[in-house]
C-alpha cells in the first residue's frame, strides 16, 4: 500500500543501532502505545560530541526506519549541529517518506530534541500550548511549528506531519485557523514593512497625490491648489481660484488636503497655507 | 514468488472454474441481454441461470435476487429503500462494529437528521441485546446488522433477532458479505428482509454483488434508469461477472460442508500454534460463534504494519487493525468497540483463509511469525518494560 523507498525498506529490515545505552548521557522519549508510535532514543556524549546513539521503537516501518536513520545521522556530530536536524532531513536521508508518514520523521526530531535537552539539564515541558487535537494530544504550538517549518497549507498535511485531525475530526476548524493565521501572518509581514521615505520620494508622492486626488475635486467647485514648499513633513500650499476666497478653505485644507496627503504619503504630514 | 494468501476477507482470487465459465462472454457472446436480436437475447438465459444459482445458495427464489455492482451498493440500496418505503420513520439502528459501507452511511444519515443508534458490543464482539431491543420503537425504519464481522469473524445471532423483529414488524437488513458462502444461510429458516452479498469475497470477480429482497418487502430502487433487474436496479448487466457470480455460488454450495470444514481445521491449527509459541498473544472475537476461516490475533507491544511488511518478505499476505494500515490514524473501530487495549489493538493481525489454502502454507506462517514478533519486540521499548515488570505470559 505505501510506496516505500529502498532505503526505508533497508533501514526497516536491517535497522542500525537498536538498543539502549546504559547510563546514557541523554534520553529522549516520545509517543505512546495509544498513539501507535513511540521512540526512546539514548545517546552518549563526550565533549558535546554524540559518541553513540541507540533506539527502541514501537511503530510502523516508517517509524523504525526514521529512528534508525536518525541514529546514523547524529553519531559523530556536535550536539549543536545535531540540534539543527529537521524532520525533512530525516525524510530526505531515507529518500523520502509517504506524506501520510511524515509524522514518523517528526517523532524522530522530537526525540532528538528531548535527548539533547535532557543532557543539558533543560526541562522540556511535557506539553506546551493548548491541546487542539484530543485524539492524539497535539497542542496548537506543535501544529504551528509543523505548519511554519514545513510550509503546510492543508489540514491533511497537518495530519500527515503531526497526526492532529486524524481521529474524530472535531478539531479541523481549529487546525484551519492555525493554518490561516500562519499564512496570513506571512502576508501581513510583507505589507507592513515601512519603507524609508526620502525627500525626493516624498516630493513626488505629494505632487502625485495633489494631481490625482486633490486638484480634480477642487476644480469641481472652481478651485485649485498649488504646492509652494515642503519643510520636513510640513507641506506649504496655496489655494487658488474660488478656494482662495472660500470661507471653508480652512476646513478644506485640514479635512481634505491634509487627510489625503496623510493617506498617500505619510501620516506625519501637516498642511499649512503659504 | 507465489503469494501465501491469508487475506481472503479482503478479497479472493477468482476460482479457475468461474473464470472459465465467464470467458466466452467478453469477446464471443457479448450482447446486451435486453436486446431484441437473438445475439443479445441468447445470453439472457445465462443470466437467469446465474440468478438461479445465486438464489440456490441461500434457498431463495430467483426473483428475490437483485444483482448490483458490489456489497457497498447493496448496503446503500437496502438502507435507502427502507427509508423511502417508511417515510415517517426517522430512527435507524446498527451496531458499532459494522463495515464502513454501513457505518459511514449511518453517520452520513445522522448529519441529514436521522436518529441513529449504534449498539455496543462486549469484549468478544457480541451484541448487547438489551440495549438493542430497548432502542427499538415505532419510529425505527430499519435495523441493519452484519451477519459476520469482517475483522474477527464473530457471528451475530441473526436468527434470534430476525424472529423478534418480525414480531415488531421492523425491516431487518443484514450485510452478509463475509458470511455468504462460508456458513449456511437459509432464508426460509431466518426472518431477514434484505441480505447484501458480494462476489469478490466468494471467488467471483470484483465489481459484482447482490441484494436479496424477500418477496413482499416494500422496495424503492437506488440506481434509477433503464428497466434492468425488473426496474429495481438500472444499468446494463455486467454479463460476464454475473455468470461468474452464479458459478461461484454453485461452487460455494458444493464446498459448504467438506471444504469449509477442512479450512476450519487449518485455521484452528494456525491460531492455536501461534498463541502457543508466542507469549502475550490472544485471539479476538466470539470463539464459539465465528466464521470458519477468520483468525484475529493480537500481539502485544508491537505494531501491525511492521508485522505485515515482514510477512511480506515471505510473500505472506494478511491484514491488520493497526492505525498505520487503516485510512485514518486510529486503530480499527471494531477492535476499539470491543475494548481491546491499546497494548494490543495496534498489533492485531487478521488471517483469513479460503478453501484454496494448504497445510504447507499454514506451516510456513507458524514458522515465520514467532521470529517476526521476536525481532520487533527486541526493538520495542514497551516489550523491554514488560520483561522488566514480569509481564511476559505464555499460554498454557
Amino acid at each position: 500500500m505505501w510506496e516505500y523507498t529502498d532505503k526505508v525498506k533497508e533501514h526497516f529490515l536491517n535497522p542500525r543501532n537498536v538498543g539502549t545505552i546504559e547510563d546514557a548521557d541523554g534520553v529522549g522519549e516520545v509517543g505512546s502505545l495509544s498513539c501507535g508510535d513511540a521512540l526512546t532514543l539514548t545517546v552518549s556524549i563526550e565533549n558535546d560530541i554524540i559518541k553513540d546513539a541507540k533506539f527502541k521503537t514501537f511503530g510502523c516501518a516508517s517509524a523504525i526506519a526514521s529512528s534508525s536513520a536518525l541514529t546514523e545521522m547524529i553519531i559523530g556530530k556536535h550536539i549543536d549541529e545535531a540540534k539543527e536536524i529537521t524532520n525533512d532531513d530525516i525524510s530526505d536521508f531515507l529518500g523520502g517518506l509517504p506524506k501520510e508518514k511524515m509524522h514518523c520523521s517528526v517523532m524522530g526530531r522530537d526525540a532528538l530534541e528531548r535527548a539533547i535537552a535532557n543532557y543539558r539539564g533543560e526541562k522540556i515541558e511535557k506539553k506546551e500550548g493548548t491541546i487542539v487535537c484530543e485524539c492524539f494530544g497535539i497542542t496548537d504550538l506543535e501544529i504551528q511549528r509543523a505548519v511554519s517549518e514545513n510550509n503546510l497549507t492543508t489540514i491533511d498535511e497537518v495530519t500527515s506531519y503531526v497526526k492532529a485531525g486524524g481521529g474524530c475530526s472535531n478539531c479541523h476548524d481549529e487546525i484551519q485557523k492555525i493554518i490561516d493565521s500562519s499564512i496570513g501572518g506571512g502576508i501581513q509581514i510583507i505589507d507592513k514593512k515601512p519603507e524609508k521615505l526620502t525627500t525626493v520620494k516624498k516630493l513626488k508622492l505629494i505632487e502625485e497625490t495633489l494631481e490625482r486626488e486633490i486638484r480634480p475635486q477642487l476644480s469641481k467647485d472652481g478651485g485649485d491648489i498649488e504646492l509652494v514648499d515642503i519643510d520636513g513633513n510640513t507641506v506649504f500650499v496655496k489655494l487658488c481660484g474660488s478656494c482662495s476666497t472660500c470661507k471653508k478653505s480652512e476646513m478644506t485644507l485640514k479635512n481634505y488636503v491634509e487627510a489625503k496627503l496623510r493617506e498617500f504619503v505619510t501620516h506625519e504630514i501637516t498642511v499649512e497655507e503659504a | 514468488m507465489k503469494p501465501v494468501y491469508f487475506d481472503n476477507n479482503a478479497t479472493t482470487k477468482v476460482a479457475p472454474e468461474v473464470f472459465e465459465e465467464m470467458a466466452p462472454y467478453f469477446v464471443e457472446f457479448y450482447g446486451n441481454p435486453s436486446s431484441m436480436h437473438s445475439f443479445g437475447g441468447q445470453v439472457a438465459s445465462k443470466v437467469s441461470e446465474a440468478r438461479q444459482r445465486i438464489a440456490n445458495l441461500i434457498n431463495a427464489s430467483p426473483d428475490e435476487i437483485i444483482i448490483t455492482s458490489c456489497g457497498s451498493e447493496s448496503d446503500n440500496t437496502a438502507i435507502f429503500s427502507a427509508l423511502r418505503s417508511n417515510p415517517g420513520k426517522k430512527h435507524i439502528v446498527t451496531s458499532m462494529v459494522e463495515h464502513p459501507a454501513i457505518k459511514n452511511l449511518f453517520k452520513h444519515l445522522e448529519k441529514d437528521g436521522y436518529q441513529t443508534t449504534f449498539v455496543p458490543v462486549d469484549n468478544k464482539g457480541r451484541l448487547n441485546l438489551d440495549i438493542f431491543y430497548n432502542s427499538l420503537s415505532e419510529n425505527t425504519a430499519i435495523v441493519s446488522l452484519m451477519w459476520a464481522n469482517n475483522e474477527t469473524g464473530t457471528l451475530f445471532p441473526i436468527e434470534e433477532i430476525g424472529k423478534e423483529l418480525k414480531k415488531r414488524k421492523i425491516t431487518f437488513h443484514t450485510d452478509a458479505v463475509q458470511a455468504m458462502g462460508k456458513i449456511d444461510i437459509d432464508v426460509e429458516k431466518i426472518n431477514v428482509d434484505m441480505i447484501s452479498f458480494s462476489g469478490h469475497k466468494i471467488h467471483a470477480p470484483k465489481g459484482v454483488g447482490g441484494l436479496y429482497v424477500r418477496k413482499g418487502t416494500r422496495f424503492s430502487p437506488f440506481l434509477i434508469g433503464g428497466h434492468q433487474e425488473k426496474g429495481r436496479r438500472a444499468g446494463t448487466e455486467n454479463l460476464a461477472s454475473i455468470i461468474g457470480l452464479g458459478k461461484a455460488c454453485e461452487l460455494a454450495e458444493k464446498h459448504m460442508t467438506g471444504e469449509n470444514e477442512k479450512m476450519k481445521k487449518l485455521r484452528d491449527k494456525l491460531e492455536n500454534e501461534l498463541v502457543k509459541r508466542i507469549p502475550n498473544s490472544f485471539i479476538n472475537g466470539d470463539l464459539d460463534n465465528r466464521l470458519p476461516n477468520t483468525s484475529s490475533i493480537s500481539f502485544e507491544y508491537v505494531e501491525g504494519e511492521s508485522i505485515l511488511l515482514m510477512l511480506d518478505e515471505y510473500s505472506i499476505c494478511a491484514s491488520s487493525g493497526s492505525a498505520c494500515t487503516s485510512g485514518s490514524l486510529e486503530p480499527s473501530h471494531v477492535l476499539r468497540a470491543m475494548g481491546i487495549p491499546f497494548t494490543a489493538a495496534h498489533g492485531t493481525i487478521r488471517f483469513s483463509l479460503s478453501v484454496y489454502n494448504t497445510e504447507e502454507e499454514v506451516d510456513l506462517v507458524i514458522e515465520k511469525m514467532p521470529q517476526i514478533i521476536e525481532k520487533l519486540r527486541d526493538m520495542s521499548p514497551f516489550w523491554q518494560e514488560a520483561v522488566k515488570e514480569g509481564k511476559v505470559k505464555y499460554k498454557d
